[in-house]
């Protein structure tokens, strides 16, 4: 399965070049951009890891192709996304993300249902890279 | 002592002697009126009787929307009436219409029941629109101030949050309607649900008019839905819902129905814009609680908020609904099949999402709006739309909306998943290249082809809806000119 999280999942994955288009265009809206990876893109996993902290007041997109490189280096088969923060008020969230690395063999999720009171059912989903696998062997 | 005790005591004051007197001339008309920043405004499109003064049709508009009735009454005497007497303090012409007038009124907020749009309404909208001494009247807007809004609980989850909880940023989301509206059982309209979210939408939507009927009960409706969303999540790893309607004769029924729709694990559900402003109110409360998103679709609008010079601009519904507390609101395609000038529609947009708003009268937004932190609520656009058109939906309408392809989806000849997958590729295809800087607009179309080359879908559907379009002229259009700015 190919993960379609993110805005540009049902593209073909982004060239570098690419990418520092979309990091050009967060930095002159005035956003932030960092950098996170996981192991586990479960779809409410929420908390990738922080690959550092949101690069704050950077004007030049080298400096986050850098940590990208760097994080890729790091992580050289799990997903990595970015994400770009808008402080301003009324928004102070997340305002972009878009994943810029993931694993050559992407095995998705598994749907699991539990029958419970009269035919309702409570659906689970779990992640097939976690399975019995601890963080770091996963991919 | 001649006179009797009722002629002794008969009030001599000119203002409340027994009788008929000018609306105007009863305090319902103050041209040198200082706006106070507690004040309710209303702006009326006001069509008075041939031969009746603007100013007095707009101050009867005041009184009758506000203290009076017909007649002098000696009671006003016991109360406070020139605080409560609501003044009519501007009119000016409708550009280009003689017949019409613009008509400021101020209400003392103190008029108003707290966190109650029925109350203001029943006074706002209330008897006046059947008016005699006018022959036409149209809410335009409204300006309510951040005291009172204080009092709302606006949208229960809102744009920010929303987003957050669907992990979704930095694009339009994207959803479709479940075709047909009425006659598919509960097995087959599950079916939809899945095929068009594992294709790459981000929620499914039941239609208006879709409750419990005898062709599918909502229970059958709300399980297989359900099904096909969890489905569709573990198949692209997304999260992804369905907007359950839930509108009922009752708001028993309506409970119960959420209450079943929160047990399963929705995350969304859908209330028609026709079951009245209390039970959107109670709605949105219950939302809040249960961690739900409230999609509202705005079914009957139409029947008052179309023509220009009756009715109530559905800006002001926009407002109201706002305020009521839903996440999502129809308002307006513009290239699509259902009513929509495209500065209007902005004006609807703007009221939605703004923060705080300024005067801008070719959007049809005639008083300033500071939204006192009540949340931003999701437009959606939905009714004719293709992907044909990404571009000029994106140029129009920006990232937050939820653009809608019903037909546009599920009647995708090679099947729901293409069209869906159509949709979504050409949408991220409009994003990229708006965001890398190019004239997007200008070159849509050859955004779209160079899309559709890896993607077949895209192709079918470029080929198939090519040259659609709902060309004919809005009835609820701007007033005034955009002024061109200045180049500095």
């Amino acid at each position: 399965m190919r993960l379609t999280q993110g805005a540009f999942s049902f593209l073909p994955d982004l060239t570098d070049e690419q990418i520092k288009k979309q990091v050009e265009y967060c930095i002159s809206r005035g956003w932030s951009v960092n950098i996170e990876w996981t192991d586990d893109p479960h779809p409410r996993n929420v908390y990738w890891e922080l690959w550092g902290l949101p690069l704050f007041d950077i004007k030049d997109p080298a400096a986050v192709m850098f940590e990208l490189a760097e994080c890729r280096k790091a992580n050289t088969t799990g997903y990595i996304k970015m994400n770009a923060f808008d402080a301003s008020i009324g928004t102070e969230s997340c305002v972009s993300s878009f994943i810029v690395q993931r694993p050559s063999y992407e095995p998705g999720f598994y749907l699991s249902r539990q029958e419970v009171k009269g035919r309702m059912l409570a659906y689970t989903i779990n992640s097939y890279s976690t399975q019995g696998k601890p963080a770091g062997e996963r991919y | 002592m001649s006179q009797s005790v009722s002629e002794r005591t008969r009030i001599k004051s000119e203002r409340y002697e027994s009788g008929v007197i000018p609306y105007a001339k009863m305090g319902y008309w103050d041209a040198t009126y200082t706006v106070k920043t507690t004040d309710v405004l209303a702006l009326f499109r006001i069509t008075p009787q041939p031969g009746v003064d603007p100013v007095e049709a707009t101050a009867a508009v005041a009184g009758e929307s506000s203290t009076a009735t017909w007649t002098v009454v000696w009671t006003d005497l016991l109360t406070a009436c020139d605080v409560y007497r609501a003044k009519a303090y501007r009119v000016d012409p409708v550009p280009n219409t003689p017949d019409q007038f613009f008509g400021y009124v101020a209400y003392e907020c103190d008029l108003f029941e707290e966190g109650s749009l029925a109350n203001i309404t029943a006074s706002i909208i209330g008897n006046v629109f059947g008016f005699k001494a006018v022959k036409a009247l149209r809410l335009e807007d409204m300006r309510i101030p951040f005291a009172y809004l204080k009092t709302f609980q606006g949208p229960a989850t809102g744009v920010v949050v929303e987003r957050e909880r669907m992990d979704k940023f930095g694009r339009p989301m994207l959803g479709a309607t479940v075709k047909p509206k009425l006659g598919l059982s509960g097995k087959n309209y599950g079916r939809v649900v899945f095929e068009g979210l594992k294709g790459g939408l981000d929620f499914l939507k039941d239609d208006e008019n879709i409750n419990s009927q005898p062709f599918m009960r909502w229970r059958e409706r709300f399980l297989y839905c359900q099904e096909g969303i969890q489905r569709a999540m573990a198949a692209t790893g997304e999260v992804k819902g369905s907007y359950m309607n839930i509108t009922a004769g009752t708001m028993e029924d309506i409970y119960e129905r959420a209450e079943y729709a929160k047990d399963l694990g929705a995350v969304v559900v859908m209330i028609d814009l026709v079951m009245g402003y209390t039970a959107i109110q109670s709605t949105a409360i219950w939302a809040r609680k249960s961690d739900m998103l409230l999609h509202l679709h705005r079914a009957g609008n139409s029947t008052y908020a179309r023509q220009k010079n009756h009715g109530i601009n559905f800006r002001v519904i926009c407002k109201w609904m706002r305020m009521a507390g839903v996440d999502h609101i129809h308002a307006g395609t513009v290239v699509g099949k259902l009513e929509g000038d495209p500065l209007m529609v902005q004006g609807f947009y703007s009221t939605l999402l703004s923060v705080k708003s300024e005067v801008n009268l070719p959007k049809g937004q005639f008083f300033a709006q500071d939204w006192a932190s009540l949340r931003k609520c999701m437009p959606v656009a939905s009714g004719g739309i293709h992907c044909g058109q990404m571009h000029q939906l994106l140029n129009y309408l920006g990232d937050d909306v939820i653009l809608q392809f019903g037909g546009g989806t599920i009647g995708h000849p090679d099947g729901i998943q293409a069209g869906a997958t159509a949709n979504r590729v050409a949408l991220e295809a409009m994003v990229i290249a708006r965001n890398e800087g190019r004239d997007y607009v200008a070159e849509g179309a050859e955004i779209l082809q160079e899309a559709a080359k890896m993607c077949g879908p895209l192709q079918t559907a470029l080929d198939l809806w090519k040259g659609i379009s709902f060309n004919y002229t809005s009835t609820d259009t701007a007033d005034f000119a955009e002024t061109p700015t200045a180049n500095v």
